[in-house]
């Protein structure tokens, strides 16, 4: 069954003229998508533990039970061994628990620290495609000829938090993990953007939708580019600081790194800048490796034109995303954390050469081809 | 002592039997504790470990099989407490009523359950068998007078001592053998 084309939700909405709309309808979809963005969030933790505890041959969250559901015959009491209400008490403690700020700190930046984290993480979600259409419009907030080059300044801007959060606890295990985290996401930023500048001279545009189109019908950049992608995926481990990279964290050695003195909600921020961080990485590695919303097959390539379409690529690139998400909480119970002298190594003497030499058989192979192609080395 | 080093070869540089070791492993507990047997943790409060004979858990006071309070209130056990968990209040000179023509059961019997360390000195010293430390290991109140033990509760929680020589049992027996008159021959 196919539902009739072009259901246009700007004809449901009253005219609020051109740019009007265009306000309108990205607030929207800025609503929709941070709703999505924060339940993944809560639900990413839930799936952390779990997946953690069945790892570790524990059971993991199984205790919060909501009044009315807990109580259907077999549904409620398998939910609640699931875990399913664990994210809406983990919420409701951090905002119950006593905000404590310690007498030691320099109190301007250790507030504003957890804030400078948490917003970069949710801003470079902006120009990520996360669908093709649905109700007539594009499913991307905002469609940047420079989508790349935005994302990479936004997340370069996610350092700041973590260090400016060393800076202002104070403290000695918090400064320590500051200093890391600024030395090791300064490094691999590096290797991350050498490592996806061979997808671009593929494609031919810093658009992420361009990306999507190129990879249409399985040309997926990641068997063309296997060890962009590669390099792209550990160095999206160590700038979310997640394991085998949590230098900056590291609770056996630091105790907690930067957020040692956070308690409540502003550690909360932080936790939830880290899950939002993983996931934006997540969709940045969709859109430029694994072919965004498309999917191979029935057609799934081209943008939708029905509702159900619409939906469905939205599906396609969430369930994407899960997987990645599946992967780096499972790296975190597989790996043990790398020393900080062999995360240098490997971002500094590996990955930059590494990157370097694939840019350049790529640089090569693409003058090749187009010169055999069109007897002129310059793709018009 | 120095250990050699060994050199890494090209695929343990790229940290590939790293990596899939540790897959092999992780995925080896999943697969095991979602598909097949299970978590192997207790859920405490629904399901509690099971104690080995022997075990020393809290130490309560018994009965023996006639219903008599086992303790003659001799405070040998009170004497050897180390955290000075015991108190007994002996009966006094004339005995406790109900004690039969025997000896001296206690007027009052209190075990502070915060201060026990449940060491077992009080069941070794006892010449009559009359405590023991028992099964239990998880013991909670909500305030520290609950903590306190009395008779009632320790006897309530010993429950009878299957005793084999049931020696007051035999003592009143022959005091009140020597009420009769004439002396029976004996056997």
């Amino acid at each position: 069954m196919h539902l009739p084309p072009f259901i246009s939700l700007a004809a449901w909405l009253p005219d609020f003229g051109s740019d009007g709309n265009f306000a309108v309808m990205s607030l929207i979809k800025i609503a929709c998508l941070l709703g999505v963005l924060l339940t993944m969030v809560a639900y990413a933790v839930l799936v952390e533990r779990k997946v953690s505890a069945f790892i570790q041959d524990r059971v993991g969250p199984n205790r919060v039970a909501l009044p009315l559901i807990g109580s259907i015959p077999v549904l409620g009491p398998f939910l609640t061994r699931l875990g399913i209400w664990q994210p809406l008490a983990d919420g409701a403690k951090s905002f119950l628990k006593e905000d404590f700020t310690p007498n030691h700190v320099r109190k301007l930046y250790f507030w504003l620290a957890p804030a400078i984290t948490l917003i970069p993480s949710f801003l470079t979600v902006a120009v990520i495609p996360f669908g093709s259409n649905l109700l007539g419009e594009q499913m991307v907030l905002a469609d940047l000829d420079v989508g790349i080059l935005y994302t990479f300044g936004i997340v370069s801007l996610g350092v700041y938090g973590i260090v400016l959060a060393g800076y202002a606890s104070n403290s000695k295990f918090p400064f320590l993990g500051g200093i890391r985290s600024s030395a090791q996401m300064i490094s691999y930023e590096i290797s991350m953007g050498l490592s996806v500048i061979p997808v671009f001279m593929l494609v031919g545009s810093l658009n992420l939708g361009q990306v999507i189109a190129y990879q249409a019908d399985g040309h997926w950049l990641a068997f063309q580019q296997p060890i962009a992608f590669l390099v792209f995926l550990v160095a999206a481990f160590a700038e979310t600081n997640r394991l085998p990279f949590d230098m900056p964290e590291s609770e056996t050695e630091l105790v907690g790194g930067y957020n040692t003195e956070y308690s409540s909600m502003k550690f909360a921020l932080f936790f939830m800048g880290e899950y939002a961080n993983m996931i934006t990485s997540s969709a940045m590695m969709v859109t430029l490796f694994w072919g965004g919303w498309t999917l191979p097959f029935w057609g799934l390539s081209a943008p939708a034109t029905t509702l159900g379409g619409g939906l469905l690529h939205i599906g396609i690139f969430l369930a994407k995303v899960i997987a990645f998400m599946i992967l780096f909480i499972w790296v975190r119970w597989m790996l043990p954390r790398f020393r900080y002298d062999q995360l240098m190594d490997l971002g500094w003497r590996r990955f930059l050469p590494l990157t370097l030499a694939n840019l350049f058989v790529t640089a090569v192979w693409l003058w090749l081809t187009t010169t055999a192609a069109t007897g002129n080395p310059l793709p018009k | 002592m120095i250990v050699k080093r060994e050199k890494l070869n090209f695929w343990e540089r790229l940290y590939a039997p790293a990596v899939l070791g540790g897959f092999k492993v992780t995925w080896h507990h999943f697969a095991r504790t979602v598909f097949r047997s299970g978590p192997v943790t207790m859920e405490y409060p629904e399901q509690k470990w099971v104690v080995p004979p022997g075990y020393r858990g809290a130490p309560y006071l018994v009965k023996d099989q006639a219903g008599r309070t086992k303790c003659v209130s001799c405070q040998l056990c009170e004497f050897v407490c180390p955290p000075k968990a015991i108190r007994i209040t002996p009966p006094g000179a004339s005995g406790a009523p109900g004690a039969g023509n025997v000896e001296k059961g206690p007027a009052e019997f209190e075990i502070n359950m915060l201060r026990c360390i449940f060491c077992g000195f009080c069941q070794e010293v006892c010449p009559e068998e009359a405590i023991f430390l028992q099964q239990d290991y998880s013991l909670t109140g909500t305030s520290r007078a609950e903590m306190i033990y009395n008779k009632e509760k320790l006897l309530a929680l010993g429950g009878t001592h299957q005793d084999k020589i049931q020696k007051w049992k035999h003592k009143a027996e022959e005091a009140q053998a020597q009420d009769v008159f004439p002396v029976p021959p004996a056997a």
